[in-house]
Order: C-alpha cells, then sequence, then structure tokens
C-alpha cells in the first residue's frame, strides 16, 4: 500500500464478502425450493428468496468495484484519494441502504414494502433485478454520484493512465446506464426495451470496461510486464467488447415485441461477443508466461488467468450456446438461461473481484502477499468454487435440454409442472454442487484468518518496477 | 508486426469502434420506436391493463414467472396464458383466486394475494393485452 487513503478500501471489501456469504445462502435455499416445491413457503416464498440472491450479488459486486477503485486509483494517480471521509460516508449510506432493502423483502409482502415506499408515485418495483424501491434506487444513485465525484476527482488532477481512465469510463457508464432504471412505461415493450438498456449495457457493456480495467491492474502488478503492452491490450479488450455487446443488445429483442430485423442484428453481434472475452483468457496467460517476476502473491495470479478462463467460458461460450435466434427461439427463459448465468457471473465478474481482493488484502493488511499456508488454503477455495459451479452450470444445461425438449420440441409438448418435476434428478445434482460450492466459500473465508510468516515490506525490485 | 500495431491505433479502434455503435444503436432505437405501433398491440392498453401491469410489479410475479421469457424459471410463462387458458379471463382470475393461504404441501405453491374483483379483472386484462404482442411466433408452442 502506496497511498494512505488506499486503506478505505478494506471495508468495501470487507461488506463485499459478508453480502457474497448471504448471496450464496439464499442461492442454497433456492435450489432446495426447486425440489422440494414448499421448502420455507409461505414464510419466504421463491420470489422473496430470489430477489435476495440477485441483489446482493449486485450490491455485493458494486462493493468490490467501489473497493477496487479506491484501492487501484490512488496508485495509478499517484496521490492520496480526494476524500477518504466521503468515502467512508458514502460506505454507511450504501451498506445500510442495502441492508434495509434486503431486509424490507424478508420481513413484509412485497406489495406493503411498494406501498410504504410509494411505489405509486413513480413505479419502477417489480422488474427482474430492478426490484428496489424508488427510493432505494434514489438512494443507490446519490451514493454512485458521490462515489464518482470523489474518485474522478483524484483522477483528473493526478497521472491519468489508461487504466484510470477506463475505469471511470465504466463507472459512468455503470451509473448512466441505472438512470434508465426509473424509465418504466405501461407499455410493456417499450418497459422491457429499456429495462434491457440497465442490465445488458451493464454486464455485457460498461461492466466489461470495469473487468478489464481491474485484470490489467492486477497483471501489471504480478507479472510486472511492460505497462504499454497491458494497456495495448486493455484497449483492444474494451474495443472489441463495446463493438459486439453494444448492438449484442439485440439478442434481447427477438421476441418481445421489437422488430424482426433485431433477430439478425441480435444473432450476428452477439455471435461476435465471446471474442473480448476469448481475448481476456489469451490476455491473462500471455502475460503471465512472459511475466519478468515471481510475485509472491500466487492466489492473485490464480485468479486473474481464472477470471479470464471462467469469463470466456461462462459468458462466452455458454452464451454462444443459445444467442442465434433460430436457437433461441426454444432455449429462451428455460434453464439454459440460468446455465449461462451462473457461469457468466461467477466467471467474469465474482472472479475478477475475488482476484482484486486476493491481490489487495494482504497489502492492505500490511505484506506483500499471505502466508503460504493462507495461499493455499485461499486456492484450495478458489478449485472448490469454481469446480462447483462448473458442475451447476453443467447440470442446469442438462436439465435445461431436458426442459427445451420435452415442453418445447417433442411431439407431444407437455406442461411447465409436469416437465419440472421430470427435471427433478439435475435439480437435486445442481444443489448438491451448490453446497460444494458453499463448501469453498467457507474454506476461502477460514484463509482469511490463518496466520504466518509474511513479507511486510515491499523489496527494492517490486517497488521499481510496479 | 506487434511494433507495427501500436497502443494508439488499438486506442483510435476502441474510440472510433465505440462511437459508430453507440451511435448506430440509437439510430435503431429510433427505428424501434417508429415500427413499434405495428406489433406492441399499443392500442389494447386501456385504464386497467396499466393497473395490471402495476400490480403485476408491486406483487414482484416477474419473481416466479417468465413474461415473454423474461423473468424467473420458478412457474409457467405468462405471456401466452390467455391462450392457454381458452382466452378465459375468467379462468385466469379464478386460479389466482383458489391459491390456498399455506401452500401445497410438497409442491411449488402460488401465494394467496387477496386481490379484490377490480384487481383481479385488472390483472387478466394486463395477460390478455400481453398475449396481443407480437413476438415473432414465440413461444414455439402453448405450453410457453
Amino acid at each position: 500500500m502506496k497511498y494512505q487513503s488506499q486503506a478505505v478500501a478494506k471495508l468495501y471489501f470487507m461488506a463485499a464478502i459478508g453480502l457474497f456469504v448471504g448471496q450464496i445462502l439464499f442461492g442454497v435455499i433456492l435450489g432446495l425450493q426447486y425440489v422440494i416445491g414448499d421448502f420455507l413457503f409461505p414464510a419466504i416464498p421463491f420470489n422473496v428468496a430470489r430477489m435476495v440472491h440477485t441483489n446482493l450479488l449486485i450490491v455485493w459486486l458494486l462493493f468490490g468495484f467501489m473497493g477496487a477503485a479506491y484501492y487501484m486509483v490512488p496508485e495509478e494517480s499517484q496521490r492520496e484519494l480526494h476524500s477518504v471521509k466521503l468515502a467512508k460516508i458514502l460506505f454507511w449510506i450504501f451498506l445500510v441502504a442495502g441492508a434495509l432493502i434486503v431486509l424490507g423483502y424478508l420481513l413484509v409482502p412485497y406489495a406493503k414494502l411498494a406501498e410504504m415506499t410509494g411505489n405509486s408515485i413513480l413505479p419502477t418495483m417489480g422488474r427482474e433485478f430492478l426490484e428496489q424501491p424508488t427510493i432505494g434506487k434514489v438512494g443507490i444513485v446519490v451514493v454512485a454520484l458521490g462515489f464518482l465525484y470523489n474518485i474522478g476527482l483524484t483522477i483528473l488532477s493526478g497521472r491519468k493512465t489508461v487504466i484510470n481512465m477506463v475505469l471511470l469510463t465504466g463507472l459512468v457508464g455503470l451509473a448512466v446506464m441505472f438512470l434508465f432504471s426509473f424509465v418504466n412505461p405501461d407499455n410493456l415493450v417499450l418497459d422491457k426495451y429499456y429495462w434491457w438498456w440497465v442490465v445488458h449495457l451493464w454486464v455485457e457493456g460498461v461492466w466489461e470496461l470495469i473487468l478489464g480495467s481491474l485484470l490489467a491492474f492486477v497483471l501489471i502488478k504480478v507479472t510486472g510486464v511492460d505497462r504499454e503492452v497491458i494497456e495495448k491490450w486493455l484497449y483492444l479488450i474494451i474495443a472489441m467488447a463495446l463493438i459486439t455487446g453494444i448492438i449484442g443488445t439485440g439478442h434481447h429483442y427477438f421476441w418481445i415485441g421489437t422488430p424482426h430485423y433485431w433477430l439478425w442484428l441480435g444473432s450476428v453481434f452477439s455471435a461476435l461477443e465471446p471474442i473480448p472475452f476469448f481475448m481476456m483468457t489469451l490476455f491473462a496467460f500471455n502475460m503471465v508466461n512472459k511475466r519478468r517476476r515471481d510475485h509472491a502473491n500466487k492466489a492473485a495470479t490464480l485468479w486473474a488467468l481464472g477470471t479470464g478462463v471462467m469469463a470466456f467460458l461462462g459468458a462466452g461460450v455458454w452464451g454462444f450456446l443459445h444467442t442465434l435466434a433460430p436457437v433461441n427461439y426454444y432455449t429462451h427463459g428455460t434453464q439454459i438461461t440460468a446455465a449461462h448465468g451462473h457461469m457468466a457471473f461467477y466467471g467474469a465478474y465474482v472472479m475478477v473481484v475475488l482476484c482484486i481482493i486476493s491481490y489487495a488484502m494482504p497489502k492492505l493488511r500490511g505484506r506483500v502477499a499471505n502466508c503460504e499456508t493462507a495461499q493455499v488454503v485461499e486456492m484450495w477455495s478458489f478449485w472448490l468454487m469454481t469446480i462447483s459451479m462448473v458442475f451447476i452450470t453443467l447440470f442446469l444445461t442438462a436439465a435445461g435440454i431436458l426442459q427445451v425438449y420435452l415442453q418445447r420440441m417433442s411431439d407431444q409438448p407437455l406442461p411447465f409442472m409436469v416437465v419440472q418435476e421430470k427435471m427433478e434428478f439435475f435439480y437435486w445434482m445442481r444443489e448438491a454442487a451448490g453446497l460444494v460450492f458453499l463448501i469453498g466459500l467457507i474454506v476461502y473465508l477460514s484463509s482469511f484468518f490463518i496466520k504466518g510468516k509474511t513479507e511486510s515490506a515491499p523489496t527494492m525490485k517490486q517497488e521499481v518496477s510496479s | 508486426m506487434k511494433e507495427a500495431f501500436t497502443k494508439s491505433m488499438a486506442r483510435n479502434i476502441y474510440y472510433g469502434g465505440s462511437l459508430f455503435f453507440v451511435l448506430l444503436f440509437l439510430g435503431l432505437t429510433m427505428d424501434t420506436h417508429r415500427k413499434l405501433p405495428q406489433s406492441d398491440n399499443r392500442e389494447a392498453i386501456t385504464e386497467s391493463v396499466a393497473h395490471g401491469k402495476l400490480l403485476w410489479e408491486e406483487n414482484n410475479c416477474i419473481g416466479c414467472h417468465t413474461l415473454l421469457g423474461e423473468g424467473a424459471y420458478f412457474a409457467p410463462e405468462l405471456g401466452n396464458v390467455y391462450e392457454r387458458y381458452g382466452k378465459s379471463k375468467e379462468a385466469i382470475k379464478a386460479f389466482i383466486k383458489s391459491r390456498p393461504v399455506g401452500g401445497i404441501p410438497g409442491r411449488r405453491s402460488m401465494p394467496q394475494f387477496n386481490f379484490t374483483e377490480e384487481e383481479l379483472d385488472a390483472i387478466a386484462d394486463f395477460l390478455e393485452y400481453s398475449n396481443g404482442i407480437d413476438t415473432q411466433d414465440w413461444p414455439p408452442n402453448i405450453q410457453g
């Protein structure tokens, strides 16, 4: 840690990990509800558990992004953060607001929550992933603006690196696209059209800039490869991400009442969307192969390589699997989509946040890297979580294929609920894989508490070349 | 070869490419707005349909169901439920009304929302309107 103000990132990372645990616990509940339909009903109905699961994911990733920015920006800008106090105030506002929203989901019926928070004044609730009460969304915007002000001032008055500028662009894009969550016309087609401006243009657009920038930062640090080379890669990756991803939004405009030409545009451009993710894989492996130093933090390097591979598999390969319109006609809105969603979110965003945490957290705790044992345990958690996520995805894909066939392709298409019972076997397997993921997460948590011999100050070589 | 491709070229591809595709996307969005009246069934949006949509949202129906294939995959697709129920709004209302408060033992259950008659009408109207959207013949069959 070179600048005192970077320390504020620790708060954000701890909150991120805490909420991650909550997300996974609710994931396990949901997986069980798929097979034991009345599990926790009516106390925690499926829709409530799902909101908690998905909203916690989004919120903890945002905590992770913000923590990453607070850690990276001072170091890249070569100056202290504009205001540590503001970063701390916004942290508590965001955490308390997030906790209140989740408690609201759990403790009162959703319709009551809508009534209590005056949803009818400006109805924005009740749309997938954007279930937060309108006042909560306003709070998110306020926190985002304060955060951007803090980060932006730091970046603009310090050294401007490509990593910094790409990160800032991604974060500004994140905030701007979120404003479309307030667009909710009575016309369902328009509602859906702009809903995707938040959801797709986040995860297949501006978030990729953040992902690229975080990955590039960690790779510079752990490999010592020349910044010029890394920055060139970064530009090319994000160029391809936006060139394919923006019109790639069209793969969501196949069946929602939008014009026919989206079938072509969406298919062609989203078929190209794996390219930036494949480049990320090449990027990570190339840089590590060309490394000019062996950084003591092996775990962070593993997460960086893992991000490259799993983002390509989850977002790239599993996305391509069902993105062409003639295929999507049959797979749209089935467990195939769920399979893709799980591995893409894990491989791209969860892993990159865990990667920056893995790199930064030891530094924030005053050491170059964690002790050998702690790293080994962390790497075990990497494999447990990653492999179990691969299996979750495979089982959901199998379930999805069965569903597509029985419900949509066979000579005698069966009703949804009949098909669901026939898929039970794969749901049980998914739940088992989910439990292994939870074990992996517990192992991950335990790695933070392992004490051992660590190097406390960076060596000259590392100091000079980073 | 590697030296021939410089960072500033990469940067130009990023800025140029992004700008071009942002503008193209905005253009396509304008064109979509122009063409939507032919497919989005907007003439069917009444006050009751709008109310039904609000109820749909305020009870988080999307948390279990899909609508035009989007949402959660825990309960049936509802974009074509109007047709699946024989174009009977009464059948839709009867289903929603008859959900047992404590659920059905061992099975996935829909909660009892205690809607008024007027609210039930609004939800059924909203589902009828959704069914009328031109979705390029999706879903493939009546089962959704």
